[in-house]
């Protein structure tokens, strides 16, 4: 098994949090990790990416070559575009509709939504919407992160059991609400596995 | 021993504790930051009173180093690439010197410069210095080799390098870690004189230097850390370094390589190994990430002897950082379907952040400086660079750490008035505070903006040494009290503050402007981590 995973949004948006989540998941499998992180002058509101690898053998290159990766997991419409050079013939486009404005020249998203349509293997929620649903904006990542779960390679407990793991100390409440929100991100996706 | 999951800068601040150290000296700088933080964080570090508290620049942090080794402790000390140069004083008779407890000086390099003013390669400053270099792969190597790098220091009684890239500075993977060695007792050098370099002493002490070039030599050729793999097709020899291995491997099934291949993370180079290479090939590939070192050696600067591949004639980019597809086109054109990136993705450069006070302080200069025309701020290296870039637009050099207030006066001195820089906090306690003692000595016509959000920002938020000293630093260095004015940049005070800038800018003479506000992001978690503290509020 390999899964080369690319994490995408803005500096600040938390996706190393996400990255941290998968880590977690993978360790409890025993499997070969690399995660490259951006750290230092994007991380001001610039575009960041991770590139995260999981292997049942040891891995090689810190970072993904190109068209190789299997997943784009982004908490960003358009930086999911920007990393598509790296996704594999039959990769999954996996992102959050929501997006991060910053710059003045952020294009129109009927055009990112058009593009995004045109690779077959995409999922494309409100992550934000789903999560203030489920009481907390803070969770919308881990509602990405578990419409992302079936294309990952990992049994789906093992990212119960590490989100377990990192938020215990918040106590239960919060691990239940993380819980909920990957659950409902799953629920989207699982069918199309 | 134990797996951990860890950055390759955590890697080495793991393996430093393990080895025993007594002390990390840094001053932060992307992308070593994390070294230091790292054994900040760390328990065993606090039971065993480790040092590891800021220093105000590489050049103090390089030489407290070099104290606790004189000390008989092991020291280890962090910087980037762009730091070294600042440390270079003691680095370079650090190698003459030597040292009694070991000591190491880690320097992440950034190729492509990611966050960083150049891409300088830390090997050459290596070989410059002749002291013996480690250059790892990945995170495990990287905490084996920080791990050996103590003992080879102490048993040579030398400084060892131990040079890593971004790219394995900020990934993340398994590593085991050794045996957790005690510290060392506090015991003086066996030789008085050792650290006296009197040109009488320096002379031996820079012989027995030289002395010991064999015995580094010897050590690379034995290494397990320069591993000669061999392969069938000898029509190339690869000689590869440090983490451009990986992406060497990359590109082949089973990561097996059909040529010959001498893996490099051992300096001085291993010439022996390297000969046996270049005679039983009919080519050489060198693949390095950084200047090309190895190769302009091997080609020899009038290319006589085998064709030798790499960075100089083309075969992979001058510039840049390599990665795994960089590396394959080496080996032909490669055939994969990819994907271009949509015309509508617009750049996302780095920005400052929603309520910045660095913003604040632009909108104020902005207004003041229009009259005068462009290209009279100068800056520094900090968030406030960012300053460069539009909306602001509002400075006009950043060349290293201090440089704002120096060139403003040579520029000053010159002719161009005003003259005006834009320094932070931390900046000037680094390298900004002896500039301006050249400005007070001649009572230089500039206008020094201290831009104080009491914190290292761009590093993610390190103490500052300037914090709540500022006023007293300035008129301590000589600025007559009635110049040194203290602003605070919010949009409610933007009148008084666009005023008091004219004022000082009209001064015919040296004056600091003390721009104080803290941070954003560290204010934000200050309020965060109060909340916690007490949730009844």
């Amino acid at each position: 098994m390999k899964t080369d995973i690319i994490l995408a949004g803005v500096g600040g948006q938390g996706i190393l949090s996400i990255a941290a989540s998968i880590g977690m998941a993978a360790l409890g499998n025993e499997l070969y990790i690399k995660q490259a992180e951006v750290h230092g002058m994007s991380q001001r509101g610039g575009a960041v990416q991770s590139h995260l690898r999981i292997s049942t053998s040891p891995i090689a290159s810190d970072l993904i070559p190109l068209g190789k990766a299997d997943l784009i997991l982004s908490v960003e419409p358009m930086e999911s575009l920007r990393y598509l050079p790296y996704l594999a013939e039959h990769g999954w486009l996996v992102t959050n509709s929501n997006p991060y404005l910053n710059i003045p020249d952020y294009p129109d998203m009927g055009a990112i939504e058009t593009q995004i349509a045109m690779h077959p293997n995409h999922v494309l929620l409100d992550a934000d919407k789903m999560a203030s649903e489920l009481g907390s904006r803070k969770v919308s990542n881990m509602v990405i992160l578990g419409a992302a779960t079936p294309f990952i390679g990992i049994p789906y407990e093992h990212f119960e059991t590490g989100i377990r793991a990192i938020f215990g100390r918040k106590g239960e409440e919060i691990v239940l609400l993380n819980l909920e929100a990957l659950r409902k991100g799953k629920e989207i996706t699982e069918d199309k596995v | 021993m134990q797996k951990m999951m860890l950055l390759g800068d955590e890697a080495i601040a793991q393996a430093a504790l393990d080895a025993g150290i007594s002390g990390v000296y840094a001053y932060p700088g992307t992308p070593s930051t994390e070294i230091t933080e790292y054994v900040q964080k760390s328990p065993i570090a606090r039971e065993g009173k480790v040092h590891s508290e800021w220093s105000a620049n590489e050049k103090t942090a390089m030489e407290a180093a070099l104290g606790m080794s004189y000390a008989g402790k092991r020291s280890m000390v962090c910087m980037k690439h762009v730091g070294l140069n600042v440390a270079a004083d003691p680095f370079m008779n650090a190698a003459i010197t030597g040292v009694n407890g070991g000591m190491v000086v880690a320097v992440a390099d950034d190729p492509s410069m990611h966050s960083s003013q150049n891409e300088q390669d830390s090997r050459v400053f290596g070989k410059f210095a002749m002291i013996p270099v480690f250059e790892p792969a990945d995170q495990q190597e990287t905490y084996d080799m920080t791990y050996r790098a103590f003992d080879l220091s102490e048993q040579y009684k030398i400084p060892v390098m131990l040079r890593v890239t971004t790219r394995l500075a900020h990934s993340r993977s398994g590593v085991v870690t050794s045996e957790v060695r005690d510290q060392h007792a506090v015991v003086l050098p066996d030789n008085p004189i050792q650290f006296i370099l009197l040109p009488s002493f320096a002379r031996k002490s820079y012989q027995f230097l030289l002395d010991h070039q064999d015995a580094f030599e010897a050590e690379s050729e034995q290494s397990v850390f320069n591993p000669f793999i061999d392969g069938s097709d000898r029509s190339l020899g690869i000689v590869v370094c440090g983490l451009a291995y990986n992406y060497l491997v990359e590109n082949f099934n089973d990561h097996k390589v059909p040529h010959p291949v001498l893996k490099i993370s051992q300096y001085p180079l291993p010439r022996k190994k390297l000969a046996t290479l270049y005679e039983m090939c009919e080519s050489i590939l060198v693949i390095e990430e950084g200047y090309p070192v190895v190769e302009e050696l091997l080609a020899g600067i009038l290319g006589l002897g085998k064709k030798v591949r790499g960075r100089l004639d083309g075969t992979l980019p001058r510039a840049g950082e390599l990665t795994p597809d960089l590396v394959g086109l080496a080996f032909g054109p490669q055939v994969k379907k990819i994907r271009k990136i949509p015309d509508i993705v617009a750049n996302r450069p780095p920005a400052l952040c929603k309520g910045c006070s660095h913003a604040d302080v632009y909108h104020a200069l902005n207004e003041v400086m229009g009259p005068f025309g462009e290209g009279r701020v100068f800056s520094d290296i900090g968030c406030y660079t960012l300053g460069a870039l539009p909306p602001y637009n509002a400075i006009y050099t950043c060349v290293d750490m201090g440089a704002s207030i120096t060139m403003a006066k040579g520029a000053a001195d010159a002719g161009l008035l005003p003259a005006v820089c834009v320094i932070g906090d931390s900046t000037f306690t680094h390298s900004g505070m002896t500039g301006l003692l050249d400005a007070v000595l001649q009572n230089s016509p500039i206008t020094v903006i201290i831009s104080d959000n009491s914190t290292t920002a761009m590093t993610g938020g390190q103490v500052s040494h300037a914090t709540g000293r500022l006023d007293s630093i300035c008129k301590g260095i000589g600025v007559d009290s009635k110049h040194v004015r203290t602003l605070n940049p919010l949009k409610k005070y933007h009148r008084n503050n666009v005023q008091v800038l004219k004022e000082e800018i009209a001064y015919e003479g040296i004056s600091v402007i003390i721009a104080q506000r803290e941070c954003i992001q560290t204010a934000t978690r200050k309020r965060r981590e109060a909340r916690r503290e007490s949730p009844q509020e």
